[in-house]
């Protein structure tokens, strides 16, 4: 053989051999890619519209915060099947209309597995009645009652938020007999609003409380000089603010101007870590309230403390408002659903969160059967000016309601079918 | 029902007054623009929210509720003549819609700009130490801040007027929104004033938002609602009319108080009734012009 | 030259060409509900100028027809079991109505004064929807506006399916589109646009210039309540602030980008404006500044909106001729 044949030969030779070398690599390795795209492909992915600007943004960030802490939670631990979840943040502008093509943009374009999200009430009835048609479970995490009832609800809503009947419930039970009968209300004029109400209302008649006058004022207004002389006039016992956020800084503060904390006792369905900062320890000194959760449980339930030290590590220090551990509770309990069920199958996984106990921050809890209305406490806190160890420590908690289905509006009531 | 007491009857109305002097003050700055300009300043609310944050700011700089009293406005009206130069002038002569529109997108850029520099939760005011407690008015308590606000509002509609009548700048601003070439044809740089006539109403809003801050939330969105109703006075008034702007601000504050105490439900939609009664009777308001700019 | 002639071609059959272009908008869109968005407010854009750009009447109430358009229709549907054909036409039914009320009164009044009493009679239908909250359900919003499935002659018309939803409203739209641009091409038409021109002189002309106003006013509220009815269709919801004077703010804004001088200036002007808002809020928490400066940028400098300002390029061009818009 010549040179050249001996050099030709070992060139064929040379392409042959990186040929199936080549060959060889990609069969090697193709099930690996194969896997691996399947893999990041796969992740469970929850969907989480809520008000990023807007008037309730602080809230909304801390329940972004802590619904990362979940997340990051379920991953560390291994997920489902080595699946890991995934957050799709998105910004509904406090606005139903946007929340709506947001839910809808999550469920076509990125193909969420579920939603939680919203931070009031309109918002979160106009995410579940997108939801709802498509079969995505959704669970709630602020208040509403209309959401538990039965032309709203579907098998695939849940509540995890307190709503207003229960808070309020709470709240009346607590103050009527402490602080007297006579009662005004001044009231949002909205159905968050009304709801309020009737749940005092009703815990009041329980107690022998009359109703001396039922106020309405339109939501979002700014000044209620023009009901303060009216209510002053009528000497309560109690002045119950149904009115939220804003609305109750701008009132309670409006009232304290007034000189009306002098004879009259001001409580509130709601009060929020956030509406305390903004109004102030004046305006808010005496003020009683509920509350879904409040950092200060700590010192007397092992499980907030827990959750208030995860909260610290990941974010300075700082601790989690009412709303934000409700983002963190929110999608713990999806991923647990999906836990249980051994599943991301909306049926299976709405099926075996119903069945589900839990504690996650603040006690026992579970769902409802008949509307998946969360059934858990309620912490009655009282705002102080006076003895506060830092910034944070804004509220004196006065009182805690256990977890109760009696304190809740029936099944029948709501227009479910017994 | 409601049992409506003299004593209650007068107290509401002294709230009415209270809240009409913060309508009324908005007004007038929206009516001096207005009548001098021919422009409808869509970011007349956004003006008196970004005076309400910078109040509150500057009370907390200086510790003193005076000198916020002067500084806020001031500001405010430096933004103002900042606008005018080179937002709203270049439109002149292109339409009433146009200046109204780019006022309204200046709108929204003012809240988020405030988002940006104060945070989205908006900032904690409070009643100035000196000014606070109740005042016994003989039917019953009464907040001194409110008793304040009014007081205010009046040396401020005082010295307007008297700045109006008896100067000579006032002089050339009434001229001006009379017939504004003549005065150009006297020799009068009618630009400059309209330049400083906007600086003054976006001036005023501002002193509004300084006074009203103590008594509601302060938070970006606050003047949104504000806006709307400082609409609502300017057409009942008349626009372009200082007089009205008083008479209208008064009127409406107090409309809104005893419709809060009768129906309190019809409160807020009660003063657009009023708004397009009056403009279906009477377009022109109660101290208008008839047939200004139709 | 090619090209010039495919201009002239399109602009000739202005309708069919915007019509066919939107068959495969939504491939060009991120995601299906954005761009029927961009169908509905266009078309509540298109039906707010005939009353602005043509006849020069800048409304500050149009939102109340958007809404009671989409509230009628929900209303229709939740409470009364209609299905959803017949329930576009009770919203639009109603929408003209109520265009007939506000136009009778608005008509009275000029300039400014025609624009605030849009403002305050808008605020009034919009506070006494918000009040009867047992038929809309108030601040919450009425919820449960589901379309039925439609089995038809082997045809599955399913609203849950984006792109179905997409080319039904799509029809609706272009029905819409090819009647409003018949009568603006009809003499009505020249009518109500020699209005804007100079009123007095139409008048002078013999013709009936209030009866005009009121006519061109009603058209364009059934064709925004339209948009309202496809609205309620695509959310399953009314939210209570459709009726608010920011929505009617923003159809101003949406038209004014685009440019009012043009038919499809406010359609492509809604398209920006939505598109724009999407992506500023992915990017930036402050889109509602970005879109401010956007919108007085425009008012400052291309006042012909962005469609009026390329018609405009082509015109000068000799691309286009005459008056085509």
């Amino acid at each position: 053989m010549s040179h050249q044949d001996s050099n030709n030969v070992t060139a064929a030779n040379r392409r042959q051999l990186l040929q199936l070398g080549a060959a060889g690599a990609a069969l090697g390795t193709a099930p690996f890619l194969f896997n691996i795209a399947n893999a990041q492909t796969a992740t469970i992915k929850i969907g989480f519209p809520v008000p990023l600007t807007g008037a309730f943004s602080a809230e909304a960030q801390d329940q972004v915060r802590a619904a990362e802490i979940a997340i990051k939670e379920f991953n560390d631990a291994g997920g489902f099947n080595g699946r890991k979840a995934e957050l799709l943040v998105r910004d509904d502008k406090l606005n139903p209309g946007e929340a709506a093509t947001r839910t809808l943009e999550l469920i076509e374009k990125d193909k969420v597995d579920f939603i939680v999200g919203s931070l009031s009430a309109a918002t979160q009835l106009s995410i579940n009645a997108v939801t709802r048609e498509r079969k995505i479970i959704f669970n709630s995490i602020s208040q509403s009652d209309a959401i538990n009832e039965a032309k709203d609800w579907s098998p695939y809503t849940f509540h995890e938020a307190l709503n207003p009947h229960m808070t309020a419930g709470a709240v009346a039970r607590y103050a009527f007999p402490k602080y007297g009968k006579r009662v005004v209300y001044l009231t949002a004029d909205y159905a968050y609003g009304h709801e309020m109400v009737r749940g005092f209302e009703r815990a009041g008649k329980a107690l022998g409380a009359t109703t001396l006058a039922d106020i309405r004022h339109p939501i979002g207004a700014a000044d209620y000089s023009s009901f303060l002389p009216r209510i002053q006039s009528l000497k309560p016992d109690v002045l119950v603010m149904c009115n939220f956020g804003r609305d109750l800084v701008n009132s309670v503060k409006q009232a304290t101007d007034f000189g009306l904390k002098e004879k009259t006792r001001i409580i509130a369905p709601v009060l929020l870590y956030t509406s305390r900062q903004a109004g102030g320890a004046d305006a808010f000194e005496g003020v009683v309230g509920g509350t879904s959760y409040y950092w200060g449980i700590e010192d007397s339930v092992p499980a907030a403390k827990a959750f208030n030290d995860k909260f610290r590590k990941a974010h300075g220090g700082a601790v989690p408002s009412d709303y934000g551990a409700l983002g963190y509770a929110g999608i713990r309990s999806v991923l647990q659903g999906v836990l249980n069920a051994k599943s991301t199958d909306s049926l299976k996984v709405s099926l075996a969160m119903g069945q589900m106990k839990y504690n996650w921050y603040k006690g026992d809890q579970y769902f409802r059967k008949c509307d998946h209305q969360s059934v858990q406490s309620v912490i009655i806190v009282e705002s102080q000016s006076k003895g506060m160890k830092d910034k944070n420590d804004v509220f004196k908690v006065v009182g805690m309601e256990n977890p109760n289905e009696a304190n809740l509006r029936s099944c029948t009531e709501l227009g479910h079918k017994a | 029902m409601l049992d409506i007491t003299p004593s209650l009857f007068m107290l509401q109305l002294m709230t009415g007054i209270a809240l009409g002097a913060v309508y009324a003050l908005l007004a007038i700055g929206l009516s001096l623009i207005f009548g001098m300009l021919t422009v409808v300043n869509f970011a007349h609310g956004a003006f008196f929210m970004v005076g309400a944050f910078l109040g509150v700011y500057f009370l907390g700089v200086t510790g003193n509720f005076w000198l916020s009293l002067v500084i806020a406005p001031l500001v405010v009206g430096a933004i103002g003549l900042l606008a005018e130069r080179f937002l709203v002038r270049p439109l002149y002569g292109r339409g009433i819609d146009y200046p109204l529109l780019l006022t309204f997108g200046l709108s929204y850029v003012l809240i988020d700009v405030v988002r940006a520099l104060f945070g989205i939760e908006g900032l904690p005011s409070s009643t100035p130490a000196s000014l606070r407690g109740a005042v016994d008015l003989g039917f019953g308590h009464f907040p001194l801040y409110r008793l304040f606000l009014i007081g205010a509002t009046a040396v401020v509609v005082l010295a307007l007027w008297l700045f109006l009548e008896k100067t000579r700048y006032g002089l050339i601003i009434r001229a001006g929104s009379r017939d504004s070439e003549i005065v150009r044809v006297l020799g009068v740089d009618i630009t400059k004033v309209w330049w400083l006539v906007f600086g003054l109403g976006t001036a005023i809003a501002g002193l509004s938002g300084v006074l009203a801050a103590p008594t509601r939330a302060v938070n970006p969105e606050m003047g949104i609602h504000v806006l709307a109703e400082a609409f609502v006075v300017t057409v009942v008034g008349g626009m372009g009319s200082l007089p009205g702007a008083v008479v209208a601000g008064l009127l409406v504050g107090i409309v809104f108080s005893m419709t809060a105490l009768m129906a309190p439900a019809y409160a807020e939609m009660s003063i657009f009734v009023l708004m397009a009664l009056v403009l279906l009777v009477r377009p022109q308001g109660f101290f208008g012009k008839a047939g200004a700019l139709g | 030259m090619k090209l010039h002639s495919l201009v002239n071609g399109i602009a000739r059959h202005r309708v069919a060409s915007a019509l066919l272009f939107l068959l495969v908008f939504p491939l060009l869109m991120p995601y299906e509900a954005l761009a029927i968005n961009i169908l509905i407010y266009g078309l509540f854009a298109v039906g707010f100028n005939l009353v602005f750009g043509y006849t020069g009447m800048l409304s500050f109430g149009h939102a109340s027809f958007l809404g009671v358009g989409s509230y009628l229709t929900g209303i229709a549907m939740v409470h009364f079991g209609v299905h959803w054909i017949p329930a576009i036409f009770v919203g639009v039914l109603a929408s003209l109505v109520a265009g007939l009320f506000v136009g009778y009164l608005a008509i009275r009044t000029r300039g400014i004064y025609f624009s605030m009493v849009t403002l305050a009679l808008g605020q009034v239908i919009y506070y006494a929807f918000y009040k009867a909250e047992r038929w809309t359900g108030g601040e919450n919003g009425l919820r449960g506006v589901n379309a039925e499935v439609i089995d038809l002659f082997g045809w599955h018309i399913d609203f849950l399916n984006p792109l179905t939803k997409y080319y039904i409203i799509w029809m609706f739209v272009a029905f819409a589109l090819w009647l409003v641009s018949r009568i603006l091409a009809s003499p009505f038409g020249s009518v109500i646009e020699s209005i804007r021109e100079n009123e007095k002189r139409t008048v002078a002309c013999g013709y009936d210039v209030a009866r005009a106003k009121l006519l061109i006013f009603v058209i364009s509220a059934g064709v925004c309540g339209l948009a309202g009815a496809l609205r309620a269709l695509h959310l399953s919801v009314v939210p209570v602030d459709s009726l608010h004077y920011l929505q009617s703010g923003q159809v101003v804004m949406m038209t004014l980008l685009g440019g009012m001088g043009s038919f499809f200036g406010p359609f492509v002007g809604a398209g920006v404006f939505l598109y724009f808002e999407d992506i500023a809020t992915n990017v930036t928490k402050y889109w509602m500044g970005a879109v401010g400066l956007l919108f007085m940028a425009l008012i400052l400098f291309f006042p012909r909106g962005i469609w009026g300002s390329l018609m405009h390029i082509l015109k000068q061009r000799g691309m286009l001729q005459g008056d085509r818009k």
